[in-house]
């Protein structure tokens, strides 16, 4: 399938407590590289297997979770289009203005529910990027975790029904699952603007603009064990997992990293194809859909956002 | 050195040590208001208010959960809290 407007979630600014102890966890646990430091003092940082600047940024700050999520744009046509579109729909849009070196233009708005969402398209790639020639699957042996790849958010916030409806309209995405409430109300979204089975997820919550998780992918089921060995070894604060979602049909593990902020590694999960039927779920069957193996939910999962 | 931690709303007492987090003692006695999340200091789940006794706070805490007032109020998370006397603690809540 040609991804025809969004490509991916290709950045993440996140706020942490203590950026010496979270910086060293994002290096040594989840085995990312650190690509420089802005005038500012916020660190950049990208898996061994992303070819671009960079994807994860640290900003140290009072409080902990999401200052926003930037979406890779499959043209400059594309991004300009997605302005217009994104004015359209009501969101005032604004060129952003922060320093993230190696990224050209970046629009920048407010979601209905609270978050700031950022739209680009170019971006250099970074100084270190994975091997094109006869390549090995990597250059060095990956550290930590082995992420491969920031893969995708989960937002809490209110009306997520309009912002669904802003990323189909606007940014040509597809919900390949929902959640719905009895009376027929969403509970919660998937996204997806490509194959992957989600690119950002909505949960309906009163307070705005909160970070549930944000999710690293790993290779596959083995790595998810080597990372829970990782968890194990050097105590680092789970929530949940390793278990299997029924929703996405990923194999997971959640944890805190020392800031506060989820965690996901992330692995599997369905091809999305935007011409095969929806899937819904009750919400009286979401425990089951999250939290296969265990069948229930567990009670932190939809209480603890950051 | 051991501290005494008493919670008011259950009159139970429970040893926390003093290199160790609140919440850890908590954990390990099963006693006191057990309550928590990321245990970083950034989901203010663990939130409590220390009535009587001194502490240091050995971690930050997310301003988000804990404003400047309720700090110096006393009302922390106990995550982020080591005892440096006996203290009497209780839940957080509202009013």
């Amino acid at each position: 399938m040609a991804i025809t407007k969004t490509i991916r979630p290709g950045l993440i600014q996140i706020r942490v407590l203590d950026l010496d102890e979270t910086l060293d966890f994002y290096k040594n646990i989840i085995g990312l590289d650190e690509v420089g430091r802005t005038s500012d003092g916020r660190v950049m940082l990208k898996t061994y297997d992303e070819f671009d600047h960079h994807s994860v940024v640290l900003r140290k700050a009072d409080e902990a979770g999401l200052d926003y999520v930037a979406f890779k744009m499959v043209s400059e046509e594309a991004l300009e289009q997605a302005k217009l579109d994104t004015e359209k729909f009501g969101y005032p849009v604004e060129v952003a203005s922060d320093e993230q070196p190696g990224f050209g233009k970046r629009y920048s708005f407010k979601l209905c529910t609270g978050h700031t969402i950022q739209l680009y398209h170019e971006v250099e790639l970074a100084s270190d990027y994975p091997m094109l020639r006869n390549p090995d699957p990597w250059k060095e042996e990956p550290r930590g975790i082995r992420a491969q790849r920031f893969d995708h958010l989960l937002c809490y916030g209110p009306n997520i029904a309009e912002a669904e409806r802003y990323f189909m309209e606007v940014l040509g995405m597809f919900a390949p699952e929902v959640c719905n409430t009895d009376d027929g109300k969403r509970f919660a979204t998937w996204l997806t603007g490509g194959n992957k089975a989600h690119d950002i997820a909505f949960v309906e919550y009163e307070q705005p603009g909160k970070m549930h998780h944000f999710a690293f992918y790993l290779q596959d089921w083995n790595d998810i064990g080597h990372a829970a060995d990782l968890i194990g070894k050097y105590r680092v604060k789970r929530d949940v997992g390793p278990t299997r979602h029924a929703i996405t049909r990923g194999q997971t593990i959640y944890f805190w990293e020392p800031s506060g902020n989820r965690i996901e590694t992330y692995a599997g999960g369905y091809a999305a194809y935007p011409d095969n039927p929806q899937r819904v779920w009750d919400v009286s069957e979401v425990g089951r859909g999250l939290f296969y193996y265990e069948g229930e939910l567990i009670p932190s999962f939809l209480s603890v956002v950051s | 050195m051991e501290y005494t931690i008493l919670d008011v709303e259950t009159n139970e007492s429970f040893n926390c040590r003093e290199d160790e987090p609140l919440l850890s003692a908590m954990k390990r006695t099963h006693k006191g208001p057990i309550q928590y999340g990321c245990g970083g200091g950034g989901c203010g789940v663990c939130k409590i208010h220390v009535l009587n006794g001194d502490f240091i706070c050995f971690k930050k805490m997310s301003r988000a959960h804990i404003s400047s007032e309720e700090y110096a109020d006393h009302i922390v998370l106990s995550c982020c809290i080591k005892p440096t006397s006996n203290l009497i603690i209780k839940k957080f809540s509202q009013d």
